[in-house]
């Protein structure tokens, strides 16, 4: 199934995109910072505001600050954020989410409605509340405050899935051959799941940048770090968009619409593979075909006339 | 060897389930009534039936997936209770599936399947026995090459291969009864028989009690020693397979029987038009609001005030055979049928 | 051959009296346009159908029968693509047309008032938020537009009664009928605007035995009376043999065997014929032990060479996976296999 995945052509390209946002963040202030020697906080005052040029490839902010670098270290900032949101949010809708669809009952019943609580909270105006609390908290608590309010709406279809999983004929056997459960459900039932646990991760990492740029933007992330978040609300502060800046958040921007584009793209491609009348066509040659067909029809008419 | 003890029986059993109605109250809905069957070591039982008529609850409870609302379940002749552990149990009785697609998970081999059945009910044993064990369980059951087939994925197999690999998964726990609920109704045409001949060849050779559940009442007659007769909940008729097939005692079974596709009956000389004459017999009845008495007398031309009002009490002929009908009751058996003697 | 048969007006079980061709099908070929090259789900597929006649289609999954189906009525979608072939139609007036290359509004108005189709889920077909009346009404006056509602409905509780359903039922939602009367209420749908032919996929498959007879029974009845051509695609040999005047028998895509079904039922040709005539057990007749056909049925992306059949044939030899066999006669049928005259010569 990994494998199917893979040959999609739309799945490897969301993946390499990701993975590249990924290596950027991880390496990429070191390569910025020690190789290149570029700082995201050290000011040029002979170039402020400066379009895109030699010097400074993405150009400079109003405070003379190289984007690019400002760039390379804010996607730490923001990839980081992500991820441990995007972790914690699978992890708990996995275990709130399996758990209660597979021992059903009373279990089922209490982490159900847990699950409809923090659903109907509206989580952006919590988080927005306690961010503001907690003055100049750690990217380590905005994460915690996105994740924990990021997985209900995956735990609620990992508890559909596992419910249908549970009574689905190769379950039932597996139980009647006296598998215990702990084993039903890592053997049978979650390898089923792990498609959509990926797919579900992914989500959540962006939703975690999408929201932590939010934050950020609206003022309330962790105030000292570098993120694209904060990049843009800077821009906007020094009205970057009025007084044509556009190099100064269109990085940013652009690097929050790719890792978004990048998900989609392998939802895209996983969909493709879990819907079969999409699995096996092949569109191009059914076009050309039609084409053809047309072009036979219209001959016929012709001789015929 | 066909044994004189029942390995497996379901005694009076009874099977409700409620139902919610969009208004918030709760009916039941009597899925199984008064049901009583006993399934003997190297004898196949049939029970053939209609969608909705029961069998396959009756199978499901014989399988403890639920507990059976009244009656009893007995294993060598002691009843199963919520006590009884189910993996002693399950080690005596297994179920086949009918959908094979379903029934085995599609992201395991072949090998883990089956060494998971063997170890789980202390075959287990080095690697070497475990391997010689499943090779040995595919090859009864004629899986062949079994050394390719062990490293297979089931959508690597065709749906023949697939159910007898459920087949042999089920054997792998050295069952007593096995319970096969329509194990041919989702298979091609051309391969059902083989699978039917090696249900006949399990109970031949190692003595299985086997429960067959279809709804093909042909089959039944090819496979089964005992068919009995369900209609909406109710087990209606019972008896050695040509009793039943050839003699029916009940008009149920008697309109299963007309219903049936039979080549040989109408390709024969001067036979009538097969649709000639079939009367529309209604439809079987909503199992949340039956009607009471036999459950048949709505669409049964037979019908009298008896039939209305209470189930009727089971008649038993000389040719082994038994049915539950007024008619038998009330001496007019000869109008169902000329030659049978009431014992 | 088709010139012969005509000249000697055929006549059809029931002592039913077949008019003239209806729809003649010509070298037939429907891909299915795959990631991994175009597979063949129907080859070269011929076979006629006269006016009043019910032909059986029979064969199992992946012979092919569904996707003649969608091809025949031209209800396939991609990536299943009619590569090759022609399906003829003859109309009682006016010109034949070939369904195949028929523009989609002329073919639009064929649908309904010459041929109609019967699926096997009536539940997929039917409009679940509709009362059973106004799809019936919506039908009838899509396709006859000068009727009034008023005589519309006249129209459905008329086709209603003549399958069976009381026409109260005309205010139902296809969930509250049962599945038999879904069913019933499909057919009497097909018949709405007095088809010359309709074709039937599985009709009777997700009913019980005692149902599927009943449904029958009034489909052969309603057939004598309005006189429409039937395809009746089925895995169920044994009922074709009961219903049907002539009977195809597909694998992997092909028609392997094509005769009355008496003959079908009497003299099997075909290896594949005879064993599928035997793999059903009999009902009263004696039991014996009998015996499938070995192996399953092929992959239709990896045929084997020659005759299809030939891997699971007992009679199989070296010529059978050197060409695929054409379709000729033999005897009172036509059949596709090398062995055929070998076999009439022994006999």
């Amino acid at each position: 199934m990994i494998g199917g995945i893979l040959r999609s052509a739309k799945v490897r390209f969301g993946l390499a995109l990701f993975g590249f946002f990924v290596l950027v963040a991880v390496v990429g202030p070191w390569v910025t910072g020690s190789l290149w020697g570029v700082s995201a906080t050290a000011i040029d005052y002979h170039h402020l505001h400066a379009a895109p040029s030699a010097l400074h490839p993405f150009g400079t902010t109003g405070t003379g600050q190289d984007v690019l670098a400002q760039l390379v270290v804010g996607a730490r900032g923001s990839v980081a954020v992500g991820l441990s949101s995007g972790i914690l949010a699978t992890v708990l809708a996995a275990l709130v989410g399996v758990t209660a669809g597979f021992l059903g009952g009373r279990a089922d019943q209490v982490l159900t409605v847990l699950t409809n609580l923090f659903i109907t909270m509206p989580s952006f105006a919590v988080i927005l509340i306690v961010a503001g609390y907690v003055q100049g908290a750690s990217w380590l608590v905005i994460a915690f405050l996105i994740g924990i309010f990021e997985w209900p709406g995956g735990a609620r279809y990992l508890r559909a899935q596992t419910l249908m999983l549970r009574n689905h004929d190769s379950t039932v056997a597996a139980r009647m051959l006296g598998e215990n459960r702990r084993r039903l459900i890592v053997a049978e039932v979650m390898p089923h799941l792990t498609g959509i646990i990926s797919a579900m991760f992914l989500r959540a990492v962006v939703a975690g940048i999408f929201a932590e740029a939010a934050l950020d933007f609206l003022g309330i992330g962790s105030a000292d770090t570098i993120s694209w978040g904060t990049m843009i609300s800077v821009a906007q502060d020094q009205n970057a968009i009025v007084r044509g800046y556009w190099w100064w958040f269109a990085p940013p921007g652009l690097c929050i619409a790719l890792i978004g584009t990048a998900t989609a793209l392998v939802n895209f491609g996983l969909d493709e593979i879990t819907n079969p009348r999409l699995r096996t066509a092949n569109p191009a040659a059914v076009r050309r075909f039609e084409r053809a067909a047309r072009r036979r029809a219209r001959t016929v008419r012709e001789v015929a006339a | 060897m066909p044994g004189d003890q029942p390995v497996l029986e379901a005694v009076d059993v009874g099977k409700e389930f409620p139902v919610h109605d969009r208004f918030g109250g709760s009916r039941a809905v009597r899925a199984v009534e008064h049901a009583n069957l006993a399934l003997y070591p190297g004898r196949i039982t049939a029970l053939v039936g209609e969608s909705g008529s029961g069998k396959t609850t009756l199978a499901r409870l014989l399988a403890l997936f639920h507990p059976p609302t009244s009656g009893e379940i007995r294993l060598d002749g002691l009843p199963v209770t919520a006590a009884t552990p189910r993996g002693e149990y399950h080690s005596a009785v297994q179920l086949v599936f009918q959908d094979p697609f379903a029934a085995l998970n599609s992201l395991h081999r072949a090998r883990y399947m089956l060494r998971r059945a063997l170890q789980l009910h202390g075959r287990g044993g080095s690697r070497a026995e475990v391997e010689r064990a499943s090779l040995d369980l595919l090859r009864r059951v004629n899986l062949t090459p079994p050394e390719r087939i062990l490293d297979s994925f089931p959508h690597q197999l065709s749906g023949g291969q697939r159910q007898r690999l459920v087949i042999a998964r089920a054997l792998a726990v050295q069952p007593r009864v096995l319970l096969a609920d329509e194990p041919i109704s989702m298979l091609d045409v051309s391969i059902r028989l083989d699978v039917l001949n090696l249900l006949a060849t399990l109970r031949d050779e190692q003595g299985l009690a086997m429960l067959y559940i279809t709804h093909d009442i042909a089959s039944a007659r090819y496979l089964a020693d005992t068919v009995h007769v369900m209609y909406a909940g109710q087990t209606v008729e019972g008896g050695p397979r040509d009793s039943v097939i050839l003699q029916p005692k009940h008009p149920y079974t008697r309109l299963l029987l007309d219903s049936s596709p039979d080549p040989a009956r109408s390709m024969a000389d001067g036979a009538d038009d097969p649709f000639a004459g079939v009367a529309e017999a209604g439809e079987p009845p909503n199992l949340a609001d039956p009607p009471p008495g036999c459950r048949f007398h709505p669409r049964c031309p037979f019908a009298m005030d008896e039939c209305r009002r209470e189930f009727p009490a089971r008649t038993t002929f000389a040719d082994g055979g038994w049915a539950h009908c007024w008619l038998h009751r009330k001496g007019r058996t000869g109008e169902l049928l000329a030659d049978v003697a009431v014992s | 051959m088709s010139t012969t048969a005509q000249s000697t007006a055929p006549t059809g079980r029931r002592g039913r009296t077949l008019g003239p061709v209806l729809l003649d099908v010509r070298g037939l070929s429907v891909d299915y346009l795959t990631t991994h090259g175009p597979v063949r789900a129907c080859a070269d597929v011929s076979l006629t159908l006269r006016r009043g006649e019910i032909l059986g289609v029979a064969g199992e999954s992946g012979s092919g029968k569904s996707t003649l189906v969608t091809a025949l009525t031209r209800l396939q979608r991609p990536p299943a693509v009619t590569a090759a072939g022609s399906v003829e139609y003859r109309p009682v007036e006016g010109e034949p047309v070939d369904l195949v290359t028929l523009s989609e509004r002329r073919l639009r108005r064929l649908r309904w008032r010459d041929l109609a189709i019967v699926m096997q889920s009536a539940m997929d077909c039917l409009n679940p938020v509709m009362r059973l009346g106004a799809q019936f009404v919506d039908v009838i006056r899509e396709h006859d537009r000068s009727m009034s509602t008023r005589a519309a409905k006249a129209r459905t509780a008329e086709l209603l009664r003549m399958v069976g359903i009381p026409a109260e039922r005309a205010a139902s939602y296809p969930h509250e009928l049962s599945g038999g009367m879904r069913q019933r209420s499909l057919i009497a749908l097909a018949l709405a605007c007095d088809p010359a032919l309709v074709v039937m996929d599985e009709p009777t498959t997700a009913v019980d035995v005692v149902m599927q007879r009943q449904i029958l029974a009034q489909l052969v009845a309603l057939q004598q009376t309005l006189h429409f051509a039937i395809v009746f695609v089925t895995h169920d040999l044994s009922l074709l043999l009961e219903l049907a005047d002539r009977i195809a028998v597909m694998y992997a895509g092909r028609i392997v065997e094509i005769g009355s079904a008496y003959d079908i039922y009497r003299s099997p040709r075909h290896p594949y014929t005879e064993g599928l005539r035997t793999a059903f057990p009999p009902l009263r007749a004696p039991v014996r032990r009998m015996t499938g056909i070995p192996g399953a049925p092929p992959d239709l992306a990896d045929l084997p060479p020659g005759c299809a059949f030939a891997p699971r044939c007992r009679y199989a030899t070296d010529d059978c996976t050197t060409a695929v066999p054409a379709l000729r006669p033999v005897g009172a049928q036509h059949v596709a296999c090398v062995r055929t005259e070998e076999a009439d010569d022994a006999r």
